[in-house]
This record gives structure tokens, C-alpha cells and sequence, in this order.
């Protein structure tokens, strides 16, 4: 199992807000976290890249990585596209895609993998000399996630990729997702409040309330409980 | 015209050095968010290295690159054994660790190498540069060298990936964290950069106000006026700056009645406290927003 986390707690200060999580994903996996506004989808990402203070146990490969500096992390081959893309908005949007392969060596590789995410983005190659801040908010999120890939990562962690996109750009993004999940075997955890989305683009499904995993099975069965359907499906 | 001209070109000779204070000033501005006021001091104690080396007979230029590596050095030491800790603290923590590392400097060059007013020497020789009574040679070699070190900054933070690193580190530390960027160590080495740049400018300034323990004090100053001129948030803006405060003071000085020499210092205060009303991010600053 590549990615196998058991009992995990999460602090901010004083206040605990995950209790006891646990789940698993293994190479090439896509799964997803489903839950409210508040429920800890966003915590369980932040935890998992060693950005909040945790209990219990995660383990990558095998290794224990609790407590583990985010930049350790990140050289595992963990790449998280943060809820607000984290774009670096004064730099070009080719400094961005460098900075993603920050941790590489390989630097004929990595100019062939910049023009690989212009393939899959020709906009964001357009735009390759403007500052990052000033492209849109779609576009933004083709970086964000175009920097992840950068790194050739094992995992992709994806904090609500669709939010404040267009229905258009939120398909053509996830149509690039599946592509690059299919080409590299890029495990992927996606966080979304779009649930009806995220179960169809996943093969498995956790679902968050206040801190617990109160469900989990495939994303099919998942998309057809009554009480999914009727909490976050608005059907 | 004569004068006028005279003047702003010993301007632009104070005001490179004002530049690399300033640089120094908002390179650990950018990586830490707070001012330095102990920049001064580092560049006064790196400036007394050169003259103890320059003393036990290695040539200048030896000195001279001998000392900016020290002070590379001893600029990422600081950051790690003393700011490193800090980092969580509330400001005033901060403010007191500046105020430490300026009374240690400050008593520890006098301690060392007594009060006594030293001259210092310069390459560049203090001849009119090709008979011209505009410029002298040494005037000169301070813009030179502060051009070409200003050039290589540049080349460094535009062309290197760890340039690229270092900004991005200062711009936006938890994505930089997340793409991989070690970024404690990249703020200890703006540290040490800071440094670096400073004693360049603290080894030029040297022969022309003599050296002593408080010779920065003014220059700091003026840099801290360049850099708020420029904007905090600039590094070419705080250089910009520094070459204009130079030239405002040295034209005030001469042609604005009562200002004189004495005056002289007031005008960086002046324009310090001008900026700050008119255009508090500075001409080339951005305005600091954040996202509640």
C-alpha cells in the first residue's frame, strides 16, 4: 500500500479536528473525500503534507512520515494542489511550472515536461511570460495543477480543483486529470464539495462528518445511499 | 551647471552605497517581514574585518572578497543561532533580538578594535578621474563596483534556480514549502546575502567617512530612507532609492539655504516621513494585503 493512514488526529491550537481517520490508497488509485463545509476534507489533506500538527499513524510506502517537515514530504513525490491553487502571483507563469520541479535534477527532463503541461494547457503556454496573477481563475487551477505534475508525482493531492470554475473548464480539467492518471499511474486523493462530480471522476469514496469517516465503499455504491444522495447529491 | 552636475555625481557615489544598504535592508525585509535595524552594525563589524586583514598585509582585493564570504558566512550564522528561533515570536521578540544584535556589534567593534578613528584604504586612489573635477577615482570605483554587484544580484535571482527558490520562498512561503523549497534555509541565506551586500558597501563608504563604531549610523539611515522611497517590498526599487536619497541630499545640502552639512541627515527623515504620508508602499512597493 502506498499511502496507508490509521488513527489520524489533527490539531489547530488547542482544538482537535479530525478524530481517529483512516484510509488507504495504493498507485494509480483515484479516491475522493467527500463532506460538508467544516467537515476536515482540507485538514486531512494539510495533515497528510505534515502542515498541521497530527496524531496517529501515516505511512507512505511503508515509512512513518508523521511529523515530517512539508518540504520532506514534498520529495517523496507528494504533490498537493492547495484549496486557493497557491499560485505564485508575481511570478511568470513559466517560474511557476519551474518552481515545481524545484526538488528535480534532471534538467533536460524537466524542459521537456514544461512543454508536456503546455500540450495539455495550451492556454497556460500563451501566456508563459504574463505574470501568474493575472490570469483567471480557470487558468490559475491549470497551474496549479501543471506545477503539481512537475514534480512527477506518486500522489496528487486535490483540494477542491473544481471551485469557482466554470462547468466547461471544471470538465475539461478533470478530463486532463484522468489522462494524467491513466499515462503516469499518479495515485489521486480529491477532496470536492461537488460530490456528484467527484464520485464519478473517483473509484472510491470516503465520506467526512465533523472530523469522522462515517462512510466508505465504492464511489458507485457510495452515489446510490439514500442518505448521500439526499445530503450531497440535492437529489 | 558646473556645481549642479559636481553634486549629483558625488550624489550618485554615496547614494550607491545608500543602494546597497537599502538592498540589504529589504532583502531581509522580503524574507522575514521585519526591519533590520542592525544592518548597519553587521556591515561596521564586517568593514573592521577588512581593515584587520588588510592590516596583517593581504593585498585589497584579497581583503576584500576574503570579507564578503565571512560575511556571507557570519550573516547565515546570525540567522540560524539567533532569528531562527524567533521565528513564531511575537514582533517585539524580534525587535529586541535586532536591538541585541546592534549593541553586541556596535560594543564588540569598540571592544576589539577600540573607538579610535581609522582610516581606510581605497584601490582606487583619490585622483580627479581622467582630470575631470567632476568625479574622483574612488567616487568612481564605489559606483563601479556597486553596479557590477548589482548586475550579479540580479543575473542570480533572474537566471539561477535557487534565485528562482529564494523568491518564491519570500513571496509565498507555503506554496514554496509545498513545491519542495527548504525555504528556514533560503531566508538564512538572504541572511547571509544581506550581509554580503552590506560589507561591500560598508568596505566602500570606509574612506570617505573614516572608519569607527558607529560609522554606519548615518549611512543606515539613508539606506532605510532609499528603501522606504523605493518601496520595502522592491529590491530594484530599494536600489533606485538608495541612488536618489543620495542625490536629494547632496543637492539639498547645497542649494537649499540653512541646510548645509548639518541639515544633511534631517533630509533622509524628511523624506522618510514625506513617503510614508504620501505614498506609504514606496514608488516601487506594493501595497501588503492580506486575506482574512
Amino acid at each position: 500500500m502506498m499511502l496507508d493512514v490509521t488513527g489520524l488526529g489533527a490539531f489547530y491550537g488547542e482544538q482537535q479536528a479530525l478524530f481517529a481517520v483512516g484510509f488507504e490508497l495504493d498507485a494509480g488509485q483515484v479516491r475522493t473525500l467527500l463532506g460538508a463545509n467544516g467537515a476536515g476534507k482540507t485538514t486531512v489533506l494539510r495533515a497528510l503534507c505534515g502542515m498541521v500538527r497530527t496524531a496517529g499513524d501515516i505511512r507512505f510506502d511503508g515509512k512513518s512520515i508523521n511529523g515530517w517537515a512539508t518540504e520532506d514530504i514534498v520529495r517523496l513525490g507528494v504533490a498537493h494542489v492547495p484549496e486557493g491553487r497557491g499560485t505564485f502571483v508575481r511570478l511568470t507563469v513559466e517560474e511557476n511550472l519551474q518552481l515545481g520541479a524545484m526538488t528535480r535534477r534532471d534538467h533536460a527532463a524537466i524542459a521537456a515536461d514544461i512543454e508536456r503541461i503546455y500540450d495539455h494547457f495550451p492556454r497556460l503556454k500563451e501566456r508563459r511570460t504574463q505574470q501568474a496573477g493575472l490570469l483567471s481563475g480557470g487558468e490559475q487551477q491549470m497551474l496549479a495543477v501543471g506545477r503539481a505534475l512537475m514534480l512527477r508525482p506518486r500522489l496528487m493531492l486535490l483540494d477542491e480543483p473544481s471551485f469557482g470554475l466554470a462547468p466547461l473548464i471544471v470538465e475539461e480539467l478533470f478530463g486532463i486529470l484522468r489522462e494524467v492518471n491513466r499515462e503516469t499511474g499518479v495515485a489521486m486523493l480529491i477532496v470536492e464539495q461537488n460530490a456528484a462530480l467527484a464520485l464519478e471522476f473517483a473509484e472510491y469514496a470516503y465520506l467526512l462528518e465533523t472530523g469522522r469517516i462515517v462512510m466508505n465503499g465504492p464511489a458507485a455504491t457510495i452515489a446510490a445511499d439514500e442518505g448521500v444522495r439526499r445530503a450531497y447529491l440535492g437529489y | 551647471m558646473q556645481l549642479l552636475l559636481q553634486q549629483v555625481m558625488a550624489g550618485l557615489a554615496n547614494g550607491a552605497i545608500y543602494a546597497c544598504v537599502a538592498l540589504s535592508v529589504v532583502m531581509i525585509f522580503l524574507a522575514i517581514d521585519h526591519l533590520n535595524f542592525a544592518q548597519g552594525e553587521m556591515a561596521t563589524f564586517s568593514t573592521f574585518i577588512a581593515w584587520q586583514f588588510i592590516h596583517w598585509g593581504l593585498p585589497y582585493w584579497v581583503a576584500f572578497i576574503a570579507v564578503v564570504a565571512v560575511s556571507f558566512i557570519g550573516g547565515i550564522a546570525i540567522e540560524r543561532v539567533l532569528f531562527k528561533p524567533l521565528h513564531h515570536a511575537p514582533i517585539l521578540a524580534s525587535l529586541v533580538g535586532f536591538i541585541a544584535l546592534f549593541s553586541i556589534l556596535n560594543s564588540g567593534d569598540g571592544y576589539i578594535w577600540d573607538y579610535t578613528i581609522k582610516s581606510f584604504p581605497t584601490p582606487f586612489g583619490n585622483k580627479p578621474l581622467f582630470g575631470s573635477v567632476l568625479i574622483d577615482t574612488h567616487e568612481a570605483g564605489m559606483i563601479g563596483v556597486t553596479a557590477m554587484m548589482l548586475g550579479l544580484i540580479y543575473l542570480f535571482f533572474r537566471g539561477t534556480r535557487l534565485g528562482l527558490a529564494m523568491r518564491a520562498a519570500a513571496a509565498n512561503p507555503e506554496s514554496a514549502r509545498l513545491v519542495g523549497i527548504r525555504v528556514g534555509w533560503m531566508t538564512a541565506l538572504g541572511w547571509g546575502l544581506a550581509a554580503a551586500i552590506g560589507a561591500v558597501g560598508g568596505m566602500l563608504i570606509a574612506p570617505v567617512v573614516f572608519l569607527e563604531p558607529n560609522m554606519m549610523f548615518g549611512v543606515l539611515l539613508y539606506g532605510f530612507a532609499g528603501a522606504v522611497l523605493g518601496g520595502l517590498t522592491s529590491p530594484a526599487g530599494a536600489v533606485i532609492g538608495g541612488f536618489a536619497v543620495g542625490v536629494i541630499e547632496n543637492l539639498a545640502g547645497t542649494f537649499i539655504p540653512y541646510v548645509g552639512r548639518d541639515l544633511k541627515l534631517t533630509i533622509a527623515l524628511v523624506v522618510i516621513v514625506a513617503v510614508l504620508m504620501v505614498r506609504p508602499s514606496g514608488i516601487f512597493g506594493r501595497a501588503v494585503v492580506s486575506r482574512v
